[in-house]
């Protein structure tokens, strides 16, 4: 046991795209820690994804859906007011960088995040699978949005789990979600948050195990999920590449992306692993700052790895192994966990994972509104954090792309209560 | 490795069945509502009619738990409860009580951090008989069962309605002591499952191995008790013992007067219903 174990970690070592292993391990991480009850659905999950992911009819029908529903491919937008900003702030340095900035616009997508892609390829395998019910976790709501709007396309029932705590602050997602067809269920438990949702999701798929499936939004959870979230997002770095060859005739240097649970950061980098010249950063939410108790929801800087959700992986506990809720701006980041193989490339150091805080956030939300007419979401706002910091860094050859992930519609009343703007 | 009838879990069942009963299995959660009153509580079970105690091992978040446990675990966290004081416990209890099994129930986490090795150590020297952890299956054995069953603990595991002939196989391999049979696909503290599907389902299992089948989930009266004890070595019973704590306490969640013995008072009427049936 223990060799062939080790045999498959040393084939991986030469590449890093290539997992996770047969049990869905990648590295220490990830795995399936469920209750008995779900294991038995999970295995045949994990078949009819494998068999899915091979058929070439399922992914024609995929790619079909995601141009003519879901508006794929997304631009890749050249940045350049924003490209110049950060030129300017880079000669008030003394220095002569400003990296040229691109976004990848999965805002632009149907539902105005890169959460469909995932849903559109997740529903069509519930449908080969017969199931009959669709549930769902949902934070910001963004995910909750996406479920209910392929719900809605294929005419299947769908129930949300989602915070009390965020249902407040997310209102505008929810009206969304109810117009759609999907009940919404707030959840009270713990913080009433992301993590509270995922609890009360889990315990009515346990309930209704034969005819529901559960639409997770992540890169996280018991295996294969964080393998397939990954593989259906990674249409977002399969149509980066291109792009960029195409706009540039080469590679990008350098990759940001916000992380939560890491969906849309994963779908960003995976396919670019291998190509060693090409710096990646994944952005955690610093909320009030790393130093604060419980008052941020960076899993990876401010964490330590634990089994929660089905994976083991970094998360935000204290010295007992219990769970902290964790806290950010952003609804869709504040998880005390993060999907397992961003734990492995953190700890294999393919991927540097940094953080922003809030108040960082809200100003690289004004900075895009302002200078380049794109209203963020709160997510993608920390990873526009990062790029302040980093890009007048960088030397003006450097190709950055920071994928925009979602729009900021359903932050902007929350946005103008911080920044205390009268309406 | 354990060997049959090397446990106190496999004596208490060897001596049941020579009684002709099943065993009434019992669910606290350690230090629910503070750690004095479950001590007490732990202390009285025997006497009051547990065959084998589970101690629950409070956790942040329950997943398969319904919501009178989530609730009792909570109510434990914010008393303080850690695992150090969960093994305490069973310690102070093995001082009066060298007999009755004692099984800790939860998840995975909190014994992860301990971390693993040292948390088994430290089971078997306060005297802990068996681990339920919900959240480890049996593709991750080598991580905590096998480890287990090395220092002479019980590894039991639950089987479901899901759980079909070929995953039982798996289910059972390193499974001992007993297998738990969850009665119903859901959480605990659900609603009751139908007494004949039991029994057919017991007799699937019992078909496959030579193990005690206990049954749970929906577990709450003695009548309830009584049926499942029809076919099945063992009958779980856990959120009814909570919610007794939980309905028993002061207007600012403390323990009353007679906290401990409304779970007492329970516990013997479910005694009572098996002894009798």
């Amino acid at each position: 046991m223990a060799s062939k174990t080790q045999k498959t970690s040393e084939a991986k070592l030469n590449t890093l795209s290539a997992g996770p292993d047969e049990r869905g391990h990648f590295g220490l991480y990830g795995g399936r820690f469920v209750a008995e009850t779900l294991m038995p659905l999970i295995l045949d999950l994990e078949t009819a994804y494998n068999a899915a992911k091979d058929d070439p009819a399922f992914q024609a029908e995929l790619t079909d859906l995601l141009n003519h529903y879901g508006g794929r491919p997304s631009p890749l937008y050249y940045a350049e007011r924003l490209t110049e900003y950060f030129r300017e702030v880079a000669k008030s340095q003394g220095g002569a960088g400003g990296a040229k900035i691109y976004f990848k616009r999965d805002e632009l997508n149907h539902t105005g995040s890169h959460k469909i892609n995932n849903c559109l390829g997740q529903i069509q395998l519930a449908r080969r699978m017969g199931k009959t019910r669709i549930i769902a976790e949902t934070g910001a709501g963004q995910h909750g949005v996406a479920v209910a709007t392929v719900c809605a396309r294929f005419g299947l029932p769908c129930e949300i789990y989602m915070g009390a705590t965020d249902v407040a602050r997310q209102s505008p997602n929810v009206a969304r979600m109810h117009m759609l067809g999907a009940k919404v269920n707030p959840v009270t438990a713990g913080a009433g948050t992301l993590k509270d949702a995922m609890n009360e999701a889990l315990r009515d798929w346990v309930t209704n195990v034969r005819d529901t499936y559960y639409l997770i939004g992540t890169a996280a959870g018991p295996h294969p999920y964080p393998a397939m979230v990954r593989d259906f997002q990674a249409i977002i770095g399969q149509e980066t590449r291109a792009q960029m060859v195409e706009r540039e005739g080469r590679l990008p240097d350098t990759l940001v992306a916000c992380i939560g649970g890491g969906s849309n950061a994963i779908g960003l980098f995976h396919p670019f692993l291998d190509d060693k010249d090409v710096a990646i950063y994944g952005v955690e939410a610093g909320g009030h700052g790393l130093d604060v108790e419980n008052g941020h929801a960076a899993s990876m800087n401010g964490g330590r790895p634990g089994v929660l959700h089905g994976n083991r992986t970094y998360l935000l506990q204290d010295a007992e192994g219990q769970i902290l809720e964790g806290h950010s701006i952003s609804a869709g980041l504040d998880y005390p966990g993060v999907g397992p193989e961003h734990a492995w490339l953190k700890d294999t150091g393919r991927v540097q994972y940094v953080s922003i805080t809030d108040k960082e956030a809200l100003e690289a939300f004004q900075l895009s509104a302002k200078l380049e007419g794109i209203i963020p979401a709160l997510e993608p706002s920390h990873a526009l954090g990062w790029v302040t910091k980093l890009a007048p860094t960088l030397p003006q050859d450097n190709l950055l792309v920071m994928n925009m992930c979602g729009r900021g519609d359903k932050d902007v009343f929350a946005v103008a209560g911080y920044l205390g703007i009268k309406l | 490795m354990s060997k049959k009838n090397e446990t106190r879990i496999d004596r208490r069942f060897e001596a049941l069945k020579k009684e002709g009963r099943a065993a009434l299995v019992t669910f606290v959660t350690a230090g629910d509502p503070d750690l004095e009153t479950s001590q007490a509580i732990l202390a009285g079970l025997p006497k009051a009619g547990a065959d084998i105690i589970e101690l629950g091992m409070p956790f942040s978040d329950p997943m398969a738990d319904g919501p009178a446990i989530q609730a009792s675990s909570l109510r434990a966290l914010k008393a303080g409860q850690t695992m150090k004081k969960t093994l305490d416990m069973v310690r102070a209890f093995r001082k009066g009580d060298a007999d009755t099994p004692i099984v800790l129930m939860g998840y995975y986490n909190p014994i992860y951090v301990y971390p693993n090795e040292a948390f088994l150590d430290d089971a078997v020297a306060a005297g802990v008989d068996g681990l339920i952890v919900v959240d480890v299956p049996p593709e991750a054995d080598e991580e905590l069962c096998l480890p287990a069953l090395e220092r002479g603990l019980n590894f039991i595991r639950l089987a479901t309605p899901t759980t079909d002939d070929k995953r039982l196989k798996t289910v059972l391999k390193n499974t001992s002591g007993f297998l738990y049979y969850v009665s119903i696909t859901g959480i605990t503290g659900a609603g009751a499952a139908n007494p004949d599907d039991v029994q057919l389902q017991v007799a699937r299992l019992k078909r496959a191995t030579t193990l005690p089948v206990a049954v749970g989930f929906g577990v709450r009266t003695p009548e309830q008790a009584r049926d499942i004890a029809k076919s099945a070595d063992g009958v779980v019973v856990g959120s009814a013992l909570v919610r007794a704590i939980e309905t028993s306490l002061t207007q600012d969640g403390r323990a009353a007067g007679n906290t401990t013995g409304a779970v007492l008072s329970l516990v013997e009427g479910l005694s009572t219903a098996l002894r009798t049936s």
